[in-house]
């Protein structure tokens, strides 16, 4: 809005449901149906939710491990660094590069890396932060975080076609079925 | 009884069945019934932004308040004068700042433990308490990191703690305790702030969407960083939150593992033991637990939460400190046995001196806050009434900070040699840092009351009976 060219047409169609087991049931529905740009709004996680509008697989779980692995070898490359190569300090005649005592620090590390990957992957794989979406421009939408629960079938979905996604909505007895403007 | 007149080969005897389950085995519920996804929304976010603070907020805010004032007092003392204006000399060279430290450090650990140790073992009642017991665990670690910050002497040197490349030279000895300390806490305090940020951003953007300001939208709509619930954006936010629970759990237990080397890995009668990390981790769980009693009772009355905070939470955490308090008294009781079984004339001489010296009225007020008082928790009774909850938990506030002393102080003030022997009791400005302590962790406590949904509510939503939804079969 405002910023660049406007777009042509919507960017999606938006049904509105009231609890949980429709939009699973309507999610399910449209992906048999063929559709393949969808996205499902809901106030908490629904199980097999993700699932239902053909979203399966996470590359998180990667993220985070290869993170903790580099939070590890790094805090053990510290200590290794500082403590025998660049300053190596004498105390009471003990070892210089002692394992063990590195220990905890490898493991803080890991553990600290690893967190960073999990926030911050998880945020950069949704996109956020993003203050603006499309879907705000529906009023209905603010209860998205409260007590219902949106099916979106988008514009560029293959077989999108106003009509028939109107039709196909009405066929899964929504509350309400609107247009969602850019 | 159909079922019973075809098979009756498997006869169950009629009084087993006929008898009704007894009240007292019945679980009371976790949230109160004749709830729904609007009414958990606006009951919790209304708390935040419609509602007027009740007037025990108002004394929780200003007393808060006048502690942080306390505290600058102290603060800007130390600064200009050096921490020769606390109790510490020749031979307790450490008090108050490490006594404080740890304690504070320990309650913090119930957050941690609430939100991810009880996630991974599916206790879902955790759920109408983690988000308060996570900001308690902040709140915590932020007064407890004061004394590590400030016990240097020179605070403004205080990024030599870490390792940065300097012009000086210089590393951190990272084979010293003191150095674990550093990454250990950091770590805990970031990784704390991650998970409860995590946890925040759904409920963030309810309150965005429930906001009637201008200034209330685009606050929690910045911070709640343009969530907008999509299915996809779930599926990576629970994974991410279960990795991140997984994550934290051993690194809550290791926190105080290591805030227990500080002192295990001395060579100090009193403090080099073995024990000591599981002794420390047990001993934070129970301060935690107690703390989080202390807060809840009086928060879910103040805010009408009976219904989301119900007696079944309360009981549960009064179990936990029951459980916890007695593996601290256990570790009191090896405490004594090793000191004999060693052998050693030192070791035997510290506990005794604990005992009988001159600090046994620390010691013995110390068996009856966390020996005798959790005992209460056996008793159903105390378990379900808000007042003996509250008693319990006070005991073992007090009993977990005369732990630490009796632990720290005792241990030192009667050196190898008589002739430095000698007597450690805090000034002034080291009460008055305590109270400026916990002035803060009241002051950002009520902060947090007013600015942000203390109760998960996306979570809450989940454990109502009409958020099950199963795909059919296809």
């Amino acid at each position: 809005m405002g910023i660049g060219k406007p777009l042509e047409g919507t960017y999606g169609i938006m049904a509105e449901f009231n609890d949980p087991q429709s939009l699973l049931d309507a999610a399910n529905a449209a992906r048999e149906a063929g559709y393949k740009e969808l996205d499902a709004y809901s106030p908490f996680p629904i199980h097999g939710l993700s699932d239902a509008i053909g979203f399966g697989h996470t590359k998180l779980s990667g993220i985070i491990l290869a993170m903790g692995l580099l939070g590890g070898f790094s805090g053990y490359f510290m200590c290794w660094y500082a403590n025998v190569i660049t300053y190596p300090l004498n105390i009471g005649g003990k070892p210089f590069s002692p394992w063990p005592a590195w220990v905890p620090i490898t493991f803080e590390c890991t553990i600290l890396f690893a967190a960073f990957g999990a926030v911050l992957g998880m945020l950069a794989l949704n996109g956020l932060p993003m203050p603006y979406h499309p879907v705000f421009n529906v009023k209905r939408f603010e209860n998205a975080s409260r007590d219902r629960f949106f099916l979106v079938i988008q514009s560029r979905d293959p077989k999108f076609d106003v009509d028939s996604v109107y039709k196909f909505m009405d066929t899964l007895k929504p509350r309400e079925v609107v247009d969602v403007p850019w | 009884m159909a079922e019973k007149d075809q098979h009756p080969q498997h006869e169950i005897r009629p009084t087993t069945q006929a008898a009704p389950i007894p009240a007292r085995f019945i679980p009371s519920p976790m949230l109160e019934p004749g709830h729904n996804f609007a009414s958990v929304t606006d009951h919790i976010s209304s708390i935040v932004l419609r509602r007027k603070m009740p007037l025990g907020w108002m004394v929780l805010f200003f007393a808060g308040l006048m502690g942080v004032g306390i505290l600058g007092l102290t603060v800007t003392k130390l600064v200009f004068v050096g921490v020769g204006i606390w109790g510490i000399n020749h031979p307790v060279g450490w008090g108050f700042d490490i006594l404080n430290f740890v304690w504070w450090i320990g309650i913090g650990h119930a957050g941690t433990l609430i939100s991810a140790i009880l996630l991974l073992l599916r206790q879902e009642w955790r759920t109408s308490i983690n988000r308060f017991a996570e900001a308690m665990t902040l709140f915590a670690v932020a007064a407890a990191g004061l004394y590590p910050a400030l016990h240097t002497g020179r605070p403004w040197y205080d990024f030599w703690l870490f390792p940065y490349p300097n012009t000086m030279g210089i590393w951190p000895q990272f084979k010293s305790p003191l150095m674990w300390d550093v990454f250990a806490v950091s770590t805990y305090a970031t990784v704390s702030l991650l998970f409860w940020y995590v946890g925040l951003v759904p409920d963030l953007a309810t309150l965005r969407d429930r906001s009637r300001s201008k200034v209330g939208r685009f606050v929690y709509g910045m911070m709640s960083l343009g969530w907008r619930g999509s299915a996809k954006h779930w599926h990576r936010y629970e994974h991410a939150y279960l990795l991140l629970a997984g994550l934290s759990t051993p690194l809550v237990l290791s926190v105080h593992t290591i805030v227990s080397f500080d002192f295990a890995v001395s060579q100090l009668p009193g403090w080099h033991a073995t024990f000591f990390p599981p002794y420390f981790v047990a001993g934070a769980v129970y301060a935690g637990f107690a703390m989080v009693l202390t807060l809840a009772i009086p928060a879910r009355k103040l805010f009408k939460l009976e219904d989301f905070i119900t007696m079944r939470h309360l009981e549960n955490m009064g179990k936990v400190m029951m459980a916890t308090g007695m593996m601290v008294f256990y570790s009191y009781i090896m405490e004594a046995f090793f000191s004999f079984y060693s052998g050693n004339t030192f070791e035997r001489f510290m506990w005794t001196n604990r005992v009988t010296g001159p600090y046994w009225k620390m010691y013995a007020l110390l068996i009856v806050c966390n020996g005798l008082a959790p005992q209460l928790m056996w008793f159903k009774r105390c378990r379900t009434s808000t007042t003996w909850l509250m008693i319990g938990a006070m005991f073992s506030n007090l009993g977990m900070w005369l732990e630490r002393f009796v632990i720290i102080p005792t241990s030192l003030h009667r050196d190898f040699l008589p002739s430095s022997w000698g007597m450690y009791h805090g000034t002034i400005w080291d009460w008055g840092m305590y109270i400026g302590s916990m002035g803060l962790f009241c002051f950002l406590l009520a902060l947090f009351l007013k600015f942000l949904p203390m109760i998960s509510i996306f979570e809450v939503r989940t454990m109502l009976p009409e958020a099950q939804a199963h795909a059919e079969e296809h």
